[in-house]
């Protein structure tokens, strides 16, 4: 009998620099049993952001490109558009790409580009300790909002997956969440979809995931978890928002 | 291909399909446009890549991509949209990726105007981006010049694996001049299988690649800007590039020049010699790294007085021409900014003024 379970080929054999508790590890995981499954490594190139996630590319085994802050959809076009047969990702988390990204994101989606997007969302800046993100919750206490966020001086937190998927241009924009097994099973399968759109040359394909920062947000992992359901899964909803199959079959 | 009449930005465009690269990320921007206008029609006809992004911050991160893949790509623009790419060329002369920018200068600062200016010459040969690092810069005085930079700068920036900058001036890309097309440079083979993240199927080895400009030990960085400040010794050895005019004769005055300025300037020396007043000039081609010897060497001869630097800006040249002169004779300015050209009789004066 041979294995059932065992260390995807594109993941390294790395010791963590994430936190206790942080979900990183598992979302990394995800993309690189994907990659392994759709037996593209030798072709794939990833993109780092900035933040937590800088240093993505020591838990990988294929090339890796590390970007500027929020800069990632605009160097994976450039990948792209010169190297159409490269399987092309960004990975970034929400102060890079739903703040100083934001242009950048909006018209790589709206262009269609040819590449999959991980958005990890976590409601904070955590590499640079804790500040206050453009997805951080009403209320939520960070480093720059210390008495919570200020809906009225600050506005609302920005749901993007809902803003991408507003574009006529077809795509595949889905959020799901990485907090338990049966978050994950579904993240999975968003994952591998989206990168098969792009092996198929069909459409710009985005999974965001609700994830956690049990240090930033001075919680415990387990408490970190509960927090999340409680709090981020009822405003920023699960479930596929577009596909491309729906513009042409309509 | 024989002699055409083309306008600056068009021939730009031309001599970069010329030189192979059929990579383009453009913004719109005067007094550049041109440059997207054309390639925009050209590039699909050779199968190339013609992208217009949503910002001067998107394409500068575009030609990053593209370049990380160790393929040719170039961008263009116009003073304040090259601030915008500024950082985006720190990250890639970081990441050691080759890539070409050209900057068709207008005045500044702020959004200044759109006429013809050199007042980008600080940023562009001292510190365009954050972090220690430097381009290596092209200043033609011609459309014709332009057309041969540019087919020399794809292969400069991988020999050195490093941004390359076309400094012109709004005059290069606006006027139409007679040019004729070199034959393709010919440039060693670049090996991407050391470090471009195009595929690990694309090389022999198992090596994965990495292109990245972290380096969060301090020895490391330290290790790596060695490495950078090296390459800037060797383009300093291997790549200056200059023009004399007017040297041989016994001059009492020494101009320093480039780019359409120093076509003026030729102008006014050789009315001056039709009035019996020698002076010579020294055209730096490229203005990074500096020539300094060549500067040196024309203002020591006897028959100098004085140095003057003429460009269009308010004196940004004259730090470098001081510094190779190195004290041993006077060093003068004359320049006007904000897109006036001064006329050969004004330099004529202004020769005449200093020499006095």
């Amino acid at each position: 009998m041979g294995k059932t379970f065992q260390k995807p080929i594109s993941l390294a054999e790395q010791d963590t620099h994430y936190c206790p508790g942080c979900t990183h590890g598992v979302i990394h995981r995800l993309v690189a049993e994907v990659i392994d499954e759709l037996d593209v490594r030798s072709r794939t190139v990833g993109i780092a952001p900035v933040g937590c996630a800088v240093l993505a590319y020591n838990y990988f085994t294929f090339d890796f490109l590390e970007a500027a802050h929020g800069r990632a959809p605009a160097v994976a076009t450039g990948i792209k558009r010169v190297r159409p047969d490269l399987i092309v990702f960004t990975y970034q988390g929400d102060g890079d790409l739903a703040s100083i990204g934001m242009a950048e994101i909006i018209h790589a989606a709206n262009r269609g580009e040819k590449f999959t997007t991980i958005f990890v969302n976590n409601a904070v800046y955590g590499m640079t300790g804790g500040q206050m993100a453009p997805t951080t919750m009403p209320n939520q206490r960070t480093t720059t909002s210390p008495l919570g966020r200020n809906v009225e001086e600050v506005g609302m937190p920005i749901k993007v997956a809902e803003l991408l998927s507003s574009f006529e241009t077809p795509g595949y924009i889905s959020r799901q969440a990485v907090l338990r097994p049966k978050y994950i099973v579904k993240a999975k399968k968003a994952i591998k979809k989206a990168f098969e759109y792009q092996m198929q040359n069909r459409c710009f394909s985005f999974v965001e995931l609700v994830s956690n920062c049990p240090t930033n947000w001075g919680l415990t992992p387990v408490e970190s978890i509960k927090w999340a359901e409680e709090t981020l899964l009822p405003y920023y909803k699960l479930g596929e928002f577009k596909n491309p199959d729906d513009v042409e079959e309509g | 291909m024989g002699k055409v009449l083309m306008k600056g930005n068009e021939a730009i465009g031309e001599a970069a399909i010329k030189a192979g690269c059929l990579n383009y990320f453009a913004y719109p921007i005067t007094p550049q446009s041109e440059v997207a206008e054309y390639l925009s029609r050209r590039l699909p006809e050779v199968d190339g890549v013609f992208l217009q992004g949503e910002s001067e911050v998107a394409v500068s991160y575009m030609v990053f991509g593209a370049a990380a893949c160790g393929e040719r790509v170039f961008t263009t623009s116009s003073s304040p949209g090259i601030s915008l790419m500024s950082e985006a060329i720190s990250y890639i002369a970081g990441a050691e990726c080759p890539a070409v920018f050209v900057n068709i200068m207008r005045g500044g600062p702020g959004l200044g105007g759109i006429l013809p200016s050199q007042a980008d010459y600080l940023q562009a040969t001292k510190g365009i981006g954050h972090g220690d690092f430097r381009l290596l810069v092209m200043a033609p005085a011609s459309v014709q010049e332009a057309v041969e930079m540019v087919m020399m700068a794809f292969p400069l920036a991988e020999k050195y694996r490093n941004p390359v900058m076309i400094l012109g001036d709004g005059l290069i890309g606006q006027m139409m001049e007679p040019v004729e097309f070199p034959d393709r440079l010919q440039s060693e083979p670049i090996n991407k299988d050391d470090w471009a993240t195009n595929g690990m199927a694309m090389r022999k080895s198992e090596q994965r690649n990495l292109v990245k400009s972290l380096f969060l030990d301090p020895e490391q960085l330290n290790a790596h800007n060695l490495v950078l400040k090296a390459k800037y010794e060797r383009m300093a050895r291997e790549e200056v590039k200059y023009d004399s005019y007017n040297t041989a004769v016994n001059y009492k005055a020494l101009v320093v020049s480039y780019g359409t300025m120093s076509r003026v300037c030729r102008t006014a020396i050789d009315d001056l010699k039709a009035d019996g007043f020698e002076v010579g000039m020294i055209r730096p081609q490229i203005v990074f790294p500096f020539p300094e010897s060549a500067v040196y060497d024309a203002a020591s001869k006897k028959s100098c007085k004085i140095v003057i630097c003429i460009e269009m800006s308010m004196g940004q040249m004259v730090e470098d021409v001081e510094r190779s002169v190195k004290g041993i004779r006077p060093v003068r300015w004359y320049g006007k900014c904000g897109g006036e050209v001064p006329t050969p009789e004004e330099v004529m004066d202004a020769i005449k003024a200093c020499e006095e």
